[in-house]
C-alpha cells in the first residue's frame, strides 16, 4: 500500500516530496486577486457602492420621515378628513413641517429613482429600451424634485 | 424571464419580489402626490377639490392599500439592512422575516379603524 503511506507532516509522497514543516515553511502563494502595486488602477468609479450605501442610510432615515407623515395624515387628528387647504397652511407655517418634507421629498425621490434604475437594469434588455426609460426615470425625478421644492418654499396662504 | 436571473424560490425570494413590487407602487403614488400638493400653488378650491377625492370610500381603501405597502417595505428594508450590517444578521434572516410578517399583521389590524373608519361611516351611516 505505498499509495497511502504518508510521511511524518501528513503529506503524501507524490504532491509533499520535501515535506513542509515548522522549519522548513512552504513558499507564500498570493491570492489570485490581490490588488499590488503592480495592479492597473480601476477606471470604475466606486457610484454602485456609494449607491448601496445611500439605499441603507436614506432608507433609515425614511422610516421615520415617512412612517411619521403617515401617523400625521392618516391617524391623528381626525385622519385623512380634516386635510385640506387651511391645514396645510397651518403647517407649513413652521419651519419644522418644511424642513421635513422637504428632506422626504429629496430622500424618497432620490432614493425610489435609485431603486427604480436597478429595476430597469435588471429587466429591460435591450441596450436603447434601458437608455430611454433611465432617461424617462430621471426627466420624471428632476422635475418632481423641483416641483416639490418650489412648492414648500413659495407656498402663499394668502394666496386668495 | 432575464437570462441569467438565479431563482431560489422561499422566502428570500418572495420577500425580494414584495419589496421590489412595493418600492415601485410607492415611487408611482410619491409622484402623483407631488403633483397633487402642488395644487396648492394654484388656488384653496383646486387643491380642496382634489384632496376630497382622498376622503372617498374607494380611495379610503387604496390608502390602506398604501399603508400595507410602505409598513411592508419599510420593515422588511430594515431587516435587509440588518443582513447586510449586523454580523448575525444572515443567520437570522428567516426569524427576521417573520418578525417583520408579524409586527406588519398587528400594524395593518391597528390601521383598519384609523384609516378605514371614516369610510364605514360614509357607506353604512353613522
Ligand atoms: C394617503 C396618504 C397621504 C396623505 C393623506 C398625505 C398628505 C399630505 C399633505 C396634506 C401634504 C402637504 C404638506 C403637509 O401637510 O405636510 C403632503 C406633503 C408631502 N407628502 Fe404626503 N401624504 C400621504 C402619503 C405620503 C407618502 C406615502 C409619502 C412618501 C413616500 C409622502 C410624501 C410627501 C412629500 C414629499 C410631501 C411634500 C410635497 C411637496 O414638497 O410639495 N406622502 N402630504
Ligand atoms: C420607509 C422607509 C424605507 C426603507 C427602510 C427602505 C429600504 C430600502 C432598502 C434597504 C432597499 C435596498 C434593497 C436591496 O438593495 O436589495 C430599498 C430598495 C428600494 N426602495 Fe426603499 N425603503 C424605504 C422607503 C422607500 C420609498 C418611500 C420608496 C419610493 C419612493 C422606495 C422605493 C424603493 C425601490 C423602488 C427600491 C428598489 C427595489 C429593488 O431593487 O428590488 N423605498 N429600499
Amino acid at each position: 500500500m505505498s499509495t497511502t503511506e504518508t510521511t511524518a507532516s501528513g503529506i503524501g509522497p507524490v504532491e509533499g516530496a520535501p515535506g513542509y514543516s515548522v522549519e522548513n515553511p512552504a513558499p507564500v502563494i498570493e491570492a489570485p486577486r490581490k490588488r499590488t502595486k503592480k495592479t492597473p488602477k480601476s477606471t470604475r468609479g466606486n457610484f454602485e457602492m456609494y449607491g448601496w450605501l445611500f439605499m441603507r442610510l436614506s432608507g433609515v432615515v425614511l422610516v421615520v420621515l415617512v412612517l411619521g407623515h403617515l401617523l400625521i395624515q392618516l391617524v391623528l387628528d381626525g385622519g385623512v378628513s380634516k386635510v385640506g387647504f387651511a391645514f396645510v397652511a397651518g403647517r407649513w407655517a413652521s419651519p419644522w413641517w418644511q424642513v421635513w418634507d422637504l428632506l422626504m421629498l429629496w430622500l424618497a425621490m432620490l432614493h425610489g429613482c435609485n431603486g427604480l434604475r436597478t429595476v430597469i437594469n435588471d429587466y429591460a434588455e435591450r441596450a436603447n429600451t434601458r437608455l430611454w426609460l433611465k432617461a424617462l426615470l430621471y426627466t420624471a425625478t428632476v422635475w418632481t424634485i423641483l416641483l416639490g421644492t418650489l412648492v414648500i418654499f413659495t407656498f402663499d396662504p394668502n394666496i386668495r | 424571464m432575464p437570462a441569467g436571473t438565479l431563482y431560489r424560490g422561499r422566502e428570500g425570494m418572495w420577500s425580494w419580489v414584495a419589496h421590489r413590487v412595493t418600492g415601485v407602487l410607492i415611487f408611482f403614488f410619491l409622484f402623483v402626490h407631488v403633483l397633487d400638493t402642488a395644487l396648492v400653488r394654484v388656488s384653496p378650491e383646486a387643491y380642496d377639490r382634489v384632496v376630497a377625492t382622498y376622503k372617498t370610500p374607494v380611495v379610503a381603501v387604496l390608502e390602506y392599500g398604501l399603508v400595507a405597502a410602505i409598513l411592508f417595505h419599510a420593515l422588511n428594508g430594515l431587516r435587509v439592512i440588518a443582513v447586510d450590517f449586523w454580523a448575525k444578521g444572515a443567520r437570522y434572516q428567516k426569524q427576521m422575516l417573520w418578525s417583520v410578517v408579524g409586527l406588519w399583521v398587528l400594524l395593518m389590524i391597528g390601521a383598519i379603524y384609523p384609516v378605514l373608519g371614516h369610510a364605514a361611516r360614509v357607506v353604512f351611516g353613522s
